[in-house]
Parts: structure tokens; C-alpha cells; sequence
């Protein structure tokens, strides 16, 4: 899942919003559901394993 | 006349200069007055104007070199306190007064100036709230501009590390004071720009004098920050300093710390805001669930399934319904045959010999055949006369 935590916090958001909105077949909403708490680890472990990365700007690459 | 000495107007001039600048006291002398016949050479950068009060003037000027020094921009009728020499223009024979330098009287120069550079920014619409860049809720980088060596710098990487982790800081290096702080800091800015996945910059500097803070009142750099592509937040000095970069920014912080905290959200918050997310996942789900198990228990409870005998009851009602149906045609059928049968009978009753015989006819048989003709009979015929209600015999008298 190569995913921001900001895109991964939107998707949460928007399944949030869509199960919320109901009259979904059951099959999908436990789709949405498992895709949901997925994302919801992946937020969770990216704001507990992020550690500050401070890069010069005389030193920038791309990707960085 | 001829014992008197003659010179030409040059030495003449030239003579009168060097009195005056031989004068000590009109070397270096600071006189008070308002400004009027402004002129700034724009070429040259030399500055003419008259300074005057209510019943005298002045010519004067004041040469680039000095002019460039000088934090505000001198107009008519603002009074100042120059100070300076007083020599002669020696191709005019003017005396004027030049100008070292120029302080405006009652308000200090450099607050002079902020006002002139903040009214001349926002009448240029540098400060209009319709430009202000809306700040990166969830940024995934940010760039600091900061002294590489001050406190201010320290204080934004503490409160971003602690509070949002996650976002890359791209640092540049620059001077925060001095001459050439503004034009450092103009191409960090730049920079930044050129990079173009950073996401909000924060321009830092700790508190100082407002001379220290000067560089943050260039007008250059205002119009770098106005036209930044990437939201700016200022977090210069200590919460009393305005400058100039504070106005244009996007968003101005009262501090270095401050700024750093506008910058990015709170991990805390967020994970906070994650498990409210996932916790109204887990109720909508089992709402979800819930709705399905409660409709399905609807159906299940419906009198069809409950008792399945209605179907059969139901079709007996119908196949009731529908022999009495046929029933009733059938009859209606029987009916209508036996009017028609009636009908035939009543026909056929009209038709029938015996009903002639009824009303007074009889048939002649003649050797057991129907005599319908005069001729089939001749004298003495032995005949019978058949009556409805019996047989007579006759015989022929005459034909």
C-alpha cells in the first residue's frame, strides 16, 4: 500500500461518509469496512513510527 | 578700480566656497525644516529639494550615495532634521546646504519608513485577504527558512518533531540580518518554489531590536512572499514585532514556536481523530448488520412462511371461484339452448300437419297417398279423410 498518510486519512474519511449514507448491499459494506480498518492500522502505525527527516535544501534529490 | 585685483565669476565663486567650507561650525551642522520641491533623480539617485521654514528656504541635496542609506522615503511637507555642510553650486553661484543625512522629526526613521512601506504595500493590494494561500492541513513537507545558527530554527524543529513527525523539513540556511538578509532569504523562497512538493514554508527569526528585524520590512521580499507559490506562514520576533513580512504572509505567527505549530496538526489529535474514524466504522458496520438481520427476520416472519398452507388455501379459494365460474357459464349455455330448442319446437309446431288438421283441415289419402290434385281422383274413389283425431272413409260421387 503505497499511500500518504493524508490520501490514506481522505479514503478513511470518504468510507466513513459512504457507510453512513447506508442502503448498501452487506457484501460491499464489509468491503468498505475491511478496507477501512486497514487504512485506519495504516495511519495508526505511520503516526507512531514517524520519526522527523530534515534533508538541506542545497541537498535535495528527488524522492526525497 | 586699477589698483584692485579682477577676477572671473569661477574664482570669484570658487573664493566664496572655500570660505564657507573653511567654517567649522558650517561643516557639519544640523538644521531643522520642512521639505518642499521634492525631487528624486531617479537616474542619478541624488535627491533636490528647498528646505524651509515660515519666512526662509534653502536649496538642497542630497547625493545618492548618502540617499540609498536612508529607510524612508523623504516627501514635501514632512519636516526632518538634516545634517550636512553648506557650500556653493559654483556654476549657479548657489549656496545650498548637502545633505549627509536625514532623520524625520518627532518619529524615528525606521517607523517612519514601516509606515510608508506598509501603506505603499497595501494600497498595492499585497495584504488583501483574497490572497492569503490557505495552509496545507496535512503537510507532507515543509520548508524552514531560518538563521542556520539561531534559537528560532531549534524552537520550529522541537514543536514539529513533537507535534507532526511525519512531514520532511527542507531547511535553508540564511541570514536573518544585515544588508543581504533580505536578498538570502528572497532566494530561499525561490527555491522552495522550484521544488515544488513542498508543501508550506515557515519563515523564522527570534526577537531583536527593530533594527535586527529590518530585513523583514524589504519590500522585495514582500513581493517574494506575495508571489510564493506555496502558503508562507511568518513567525518573526516576539509577539509585539509587526513587520512587513507578517502582513504579506499568508498566515502570521507571534513566534517561531508559534509558527511551527500552525504549521502542522497534532499527532495526538490525529490518532485520536484515526480511532473516532475506526470506532464509527465498527458501529456503522454493526448498524449495517444489524439492519440486514432485522429485515431478514421481517421475511421470515412473514405469514407466507410462517404458514405455508395459506398457499394452498389460497389456490382452493381460486379453484373454488372458478367452478363456480363454469358453473354459472354452463348454465347460462343450458338456458340459452333450451329457449333456442323452445324456439325450434314452437316453429316446428306451426309447421306440423296435425295443427292444420286443428284448424278444421283433413287430408285425403287416396290408396294411402295424399291427394293434392283434382285430377288424381275420378267416380267412385273409395278415399280417407284423416281428422286429428281419427279416420273417416268416403267414396267419390262425382268429379
Amino acid at each position: 500500500m503505497k499511500m500518504t498518510y493524508e490520501q490514506a486519512t481522505k479514503r478513511l474519511e470518504e468510507i466513513v461518509s459512504k457507510l453512513e449514507e447506508g442502503s448498501m448491499p452487506l457484501e460491499e459494506s464489509m468491503k468498505l469496512y475491511e478496507e477501512g480498518v486497514k487504512l485506519s492500522e495504516f495511519c495508526m502505525q505511520k503516526l507512531n513510527e514517524a520519526k522527523q527527516k530534515i534533508i538541506d535544501i542545497n541537498e535535495v534529490k528527488d524522492n526525497d | 578700480m586699477n589698483s584692485q585685483l579682477i577676477i572671473s565669476v569661477s574664482q570669484l565663486n570658487l573664493y566664496v566656497k572655500s570660505l564657507l567650507e573653511q567654517d567649522v561650525n558650517l561643516n557639519n551642522v544640523f538644521v531643522v525644516g520642512e521639505i518642499s520641491n521634492f525631487i528624486d533623480h531617479y537616474r542619478s539617485g541624488h535627491l533636490y529639494m528647498s528646505l524651509k521654514d515660515d519666512s526662509a528656504s534653502i536649496s538642497a541635496v542630497m547625493f545618492a550615495g548618502n540617499a540609498s542609506r536612508l529607510k524612508f522615503r523623504p516627501e514635501n511637507g514632512m519636516s526632518v532634521i538634516v545634517r550636512g555642510r553648506v557650500s556653493i553650486y559654483e556654476r549657479d553661484g548657489r549656496y545650498q546646504f548637502y545633505i549627509d543625512d536625514m532623520q524625520p522629526d518627532g518619529i524615528g526613521a525606521l517607523a517612519l519608513a514601516f509606515e510608508q512601506t506598509k501603506k505603499r504595500l497595501s494600497e498595492a493590494g499585497l495584504f488583501d485577504i483574497e490572497h492569503k494561500k490557505k495552509i496545507p492541513s496535512l503537510p507532507k513537507k515543509i520548508g524552514v527558512i531560518s538563521s542556520p545558527t539561531g534559537a528560532a530554527v531549534q524552537d520550529v524543529l522541537n514543536v514539529l518533531g513533537r507535534r507532526f513527525p511525519m512531514a520532511v523539513i527542507v531547511f535553508a540556511g540564511v541570514q536573518v540580518q544585515g544588508d543581504s538578509a533580505a536578498s538570502t532569504i528572497i532566494e530561499a523562497i525561490e527555491k522552495m518554489n522550484a521544488l515544488t512538493d513542498v508543501d508550506t514554508i515557515i519563515i523564522a527569526r527570534g526577537g531583536g531590536s527593530a533594527e535586527d528585524l529590518w530585513p523583514f520590512n524589504d519590500e522585495k521580499l514582500a513581493y517574494s512572499i506575495y508571489n510564493s507559490q506555496i502558503p508562507i506562514i511568518s513567525g518573526v520576533g516576539h509577539e509585539t514585532d509587526f513587520t512587513i513580512c507578517d502582513f504579506v504572509a499568508d498566515l502570521r505567527a507571534p513566534t517561531p514556536s508559534a509558527a511551527a505549530e500552525l504549521a502542522v496538526p497534532d499527532a495526538r489529535e490525529q490518532k485520536y481523530y484515526i480511532t473516532s474514524l475506526k470506532s464509527s466504522l465498527d458501529s456503522l458496520i454493526e448498524a449495517n448488520i444489524r439492519e440486514k438481520e432485522y429485515n431478514l427476520d421481517k421475511l421470515t416472519k412473514s405469514s407466507v412462511l410462517q404458514n405455508p398452507e395459506k398457499i394452498i388455501e389460497n389456490s382452493e379459494m381460486y379453484l373454488d371461484s372458478l367452478s363456480v365460474r363454469i358453473n354459472d357459464s354452463f348454465k347460462d349455455i343450458v338456458i340459452e339452448c333450451s329457449s333456442n330448442f323452445a324456439m325450434i319446437c314452437s316453429k316446428l309446431e306451426t309447421l306440423s300437419p296435425l295443427k292444420v288438421l286443428a284448424r278444421g283441415y283433413s287430408i285425403i289419402k287416396n290408396d294411402e297417398k295424399i291427394v293434392n290434385d283434382i285430377n288424381d281422383l275420378t267416380k267412385g274413389d273409395n278415399i280417407t279423410l284423416q281428422f286429428t283425431n281419427g279416420i273417416a272413409r268416403a267414396k267419390i260421387i262425382e268429379v
